[in-house]
């Protein structure tokens, strides 16, 4: 049981590394203002499922008797990481909005969605 | 009202007062400027009162809610956290006068601006205070919300493109900010700093060098250590005046303070690690100088100014690898002085701009002899960058030089003597140009008083900072924490 | 792979510069303008992040089992903190700090949308039959699953975020059926339910810390119960108003 456990709790942070690492790719590769937001969106996805995941990992060994040999009991889950990813949950939708609307604000004043590049060096 | 009359009070004051100051700010928008100020000079007054609270009986720890790490979260106002509150404190009520005169005649920027300058002091001093990795990231992910809001306040194009960029950066880093901590929190079984620290050890070696990876990796994107200051000049340099100032002064020494903090409480002193940043930071200090000496727009230059004064803070990280605090000293010296210095010549810089209308400073006409307070703010502030004594910059170079000779870096200690140079280069460049007419003759519009003084004031404060040496010591004697006996004692009824 | 007009979708075709930002995150800055990032330097990405990716992924599966976590210290305290459910005791009792700054992330988020420009009105075309009569009858539903999961929340999965999120879903329900918001109520009443859910829970967390041997944001035990639910009632009610007004875009 308790490697059931386990082998699911590190599946599912797989996927949220894979997650992070294709939405760092989308994030440096694509120039439009709104796929980058995507980007972002997917990668904190990616960090929230990678937290959340390994919250599934913790067995509890209940008390036997004196003689018994302990049991391990799946214990439920882990719930400050869950209440972490709320709180995350939450600040990526705070930034989400205020980046569309500074995108959106950019549009209206100068007519594009991209990044200009004339400031860099 | 029964309040504790020891620093449960005082670090309640210094984050719940700007918080009301932004809401009550928030509700009335058409008297948001007086409140604000008010709300300003209070804070302020917290702030110093926590300073000398803490000078008087050392380290405040809180537990809030009354619980104890590692269910709860913990506050510790020490002597480092509370002499960068203390800078903050000084920066922000400068910048706030400066700002309620610069705004006058703005109604939308102005009833936007104390709000989100508020929240920004408000984060700033809970990031500060915070001893939780977690909270942490919260509060990093509001400096940098409320940073990314008032650059885009000046509401033409390259205000909103640099915002977006700096915020699109900002929430990159807290990601991975984010990350580390996760892992961290899955190795160890607690977000709190003290508590990781001891626990770090018998984690696993690959999570642990990933979490630190990851972490210190977000705070440089933070801190626009070289080669990832892309986004800092365009933000710096087309947000308002009072709002570059308040970027380069304050928010990338918050992100400077958590690295800094991690390093010395729990993510250790790796060998290579140190010696990364301080390549990383002389390069920053000779290439942030050399764009500065090719602008031709003042507050661009002021910006690139920044990335090279954020490479001197990264050249104490291998300073530091013998031992000695000398090196963190100098860096934190260098800090302050840096934040009143740098706010001082931003604050020059919007005063010319109201005068000349534009910031090409080789084209403005005669400003010296009809801005004289701007640009003896300008040039003292200069005289801080560029070390050269009394000023706090000098201290802090020096220290920085003093510990690159004594362990034979004459690497690190040339970078510094040549960054000095090249800042040397570009301030007179601008003061120069100062003197001399313009292409064309131009009348100059009147700045009003209080912007000139405030500048000028933080700009003499730079310099006195270097003359009080012996009264700021105590407040920069950095090195590991020395209490390394488990949790926190928590001030509360169920620790 | 991304074709070359991934960059204009139709509405930027008025831009004068269709330089695009080649990177804007990791990778060195070029200071020449870039049509698209080119195959050679992907490829060296796609390396690069493969890499990353294989780094975390041996960091998880080094991390130690049995997991070190909180759950056992949060079960301990669980029956102190005046709700049973526990993600929702270390919300709004352990943690109740973060979830005071969390609010405030997002009044800050709505500052700086509202300081950035005026709301676009949020209808792009005139809505049809349907969607004029679907909030009819799904908002009287909503505000019932909502007050729901606000009372669940203190047993069960649910909570002030979650009826947040719904209230916040009638909004933008209300507001693309061509019923935005009226003008009486656009001054000062939305800002007032704005700041509603950090006002209350700072003010109340602050009064706490203001009790005889009481600690700042410490719920005093019999007490608890009452106090996290005004605080979620509050934090509802703002969370609603703030993502509704997000969706909007701008100051009314």
């Amino acid at each position: 049981m308790m490697d059931l456990l386990w082998t699911q709790a590190v599946f599912w942070a797989l996927v949220g590394i894979a997650l992070l690492v294709i939405g760092l790719y989308a994030l440096i590769v694509h120039a439009h203002l709104l796929r980058k937001v995507l980007a972002l969106n997917i990668m904190s996805s990616g960090v929230f499922v990678l937290f959340i995941a390994l919250a599934r990992r913790a067995p509890r060994e209940a008390a036997g008797g004196a003689d018994a040999p302990a049991q391990v009991v799946p214990a439920p889950p882990d719930p400050v990481p869950q209440a972490m990813v709320l709180t995350g949950i939450v600040v990526a939708v705070a930034a989400t909005g205020l980046l569309l609307a500074l995108i959106v604000r950019l549009r209206s004043v100068a007519g594009r969605t991209t990044l200009d590049n004339r400031a860099d060096d | 009202m029964r309040w504790d009359p020891g620093g449960l009070d005082w670090t309640l004051a210094v984050v719940f007062l700007p918080l009301a100051g932004a809401l009550l700010c928030f509700l009335v928008p058409r008297r948001a400027a007086p409140v604000g100020l008010g709300a300003a000079v209070l804070t302020a007054a917290a702030t110093f009162g926590l300073t000398l609270a803490v000078l008087a009986d050392g380290v405040q720890r809180t537990a809030l809610g009354g619980w104890a790490a590692p269910l709860g979260i913990l506050w510790r106002a020490d002597e480092l956290s509370v002499a960068l509150m203390a800078m903050t404190a000084t920066v922000g009520v400068a910048v706030s006068f400066y700002a309620g005169a610069y705004f006058r005649d703005e109604h939308t920027e102005r009833a936007f601006f104390w709000p989100l300058w508020l929240l920004l002091w408000m984060a700033l001093n809970a990031l500060f205070l915070s001893a939780d990795l977690f909270n942490l990231y919260v509060t990093l992910e509001l400096v940098g919300f409320a940073a990314a809001s008032l650059t885009a306040l000046g509401g033409n194009a390259a205000a909103l493109a640099g915002a977006v960029r700096y915020l699109m950066v900002s929430v990159l880093g807290s990601l991975s900010y984010l990350l580390g901590v996760a892992l961290v929190y899955h190795a160890c079984g607690t977000v709190d700093i003290t508590l990781a620290a001891t626990r770090m050890g018998d984690a696993p070696g690959a999570a642990m060098h990933a979490a630190t990876g990851a972490i210190i990796a977000g705070l440089l994107l933070k801190t626009a250590l070289f080669p990832l200051h892309f986004w800092l000049p365009p933000a710096h340099g087309s947000a308002p005046a009072p709002v570059s100032a308040l970027l380069s002064a304050l928010v990338i020494k918050a992100s400077f303070y958590l690295l800094l903090r991690l390093w010395l409480d729990m993510l250790g002193g790796g060998r290579w690690l140190a010696e990364l940043l301080g390549v990383l930071g002389a390069a920053a200090v000779i290439w942030g100088s050399l764009l500065a000496l090719r602008q031709t727009r003042l507050k661009l230059l002021i910006a690139y100014s920044t990335v090279a004064q954020v490479g001197y803070l990264f050249i104490a990280f291998p300073l530091s690898l013998a031992g000695n605090g000398a090196a963190w000293t100098g860096a934190l010296y260098l800090a302050l002085a840096h934040g009143l210095a740098k706010a001082a010549m931003f604050m020059s810089a919007g005063s010319l701009i109201r005068f000349g209308g534009h910031d090409r400073f080789a084209e403005l006409d005669r400003p010296v002899p009809r801005l004289p307070l701007t640009l003896t703010a300008f040039t003292l502030a200069g005289v801080s960058i560029m070390g050269l004594p009394p000023s706090g910059g000098f201290i802090g170079k020096w220290l920085l030089l003093e510990s690159a000779f004594r362990q034979g870096r004459y690497g690190l200690a040339a970078v510094v003597l040549l960054g000095g140079v090249l800042a040397a280069a570009y301030v007179f460049k601008v003061v120069g140009h100062a003197f001399t007419p313009g292409p064309r003759e131009h009348r100059g519009l009147r700045v009003p008083a209080v912007m000139e003084w405030s500048a000028l004031l933080l700009a003499v404060g730079a310099i006195l900072l270097g003359l009080g040496l012996p009264l700021l010591r105590p407040l920069l004697q950095v090195g590991p924490e020395s209490s390394g006996a488990g949790s926190a004692a928590a001030v509360g009824a169920w620790g | 792979m991304p074709a070359t007009t991934e960059m204009g979708s139709g509405r930027d075709r008025r831009g004068a510069s269709r330089r695009e930002s080649g990177g804007q995150a990791r990778g060195p800055a070029s200071a020449r303008p870039r049509r698209e990032l080119p195959l050679a330097a992907r490829v060296l990405l796609g390396l690069l992040l493969l890499a990353l990716f294989c780094a975390l992924a041996l960091a998880v599966l080094s991390l130690p089992s049995p997991a070190p976590g909180l759950s056992a210290a949060v079960a301990a305290r669980l029956d102190e903190s005046g709700v049973s459910h526990p993600v929702t005791a270390v919300l709004l009792n352990f943690r109740a700090y973060d979830t005071l700054l969390e609010l405030t992330v997002l009044l800050l988020a709505l500052i700086g949308t509202w300081s950035v420009g005026t709301a676009h009105g949020c209808a792009g075309s005139p809505p049809g039959p349907l969607l004029r009569q679907l909030p009819r009858l799904l908002v009287p539903l909503m505000v019932l699953v909502a007050g729901y999961l606000l009372w669940a929340g203190a047993h069960a999965p649910g909570g002030a975020f979650q009826a947040g999120s719904l209230l916040g879903g009638i909004g933008i329900l209300l507001c693309l059926s061509g019923r935005p918001l009226p003008r009486w109520a656009q001054g000062w009443p939305v800002r007032l339910l704005a700041l509603a859910g950090v006002t209350v829970f700072a003010a109340l967390g602050a009064g706490a810390g203001a009790l005889p041997g009481g600690a700042l944001l410490a719920w005093p035990p019999g007490w608890a119960k009452a106090l996290i639910l005004a605080v979620e009632l509050a934090a509802m009610l703002s969370i609603g108003a703030i993502l509704a007004a997000l969706f909007a875009g701008g100051r009314p």
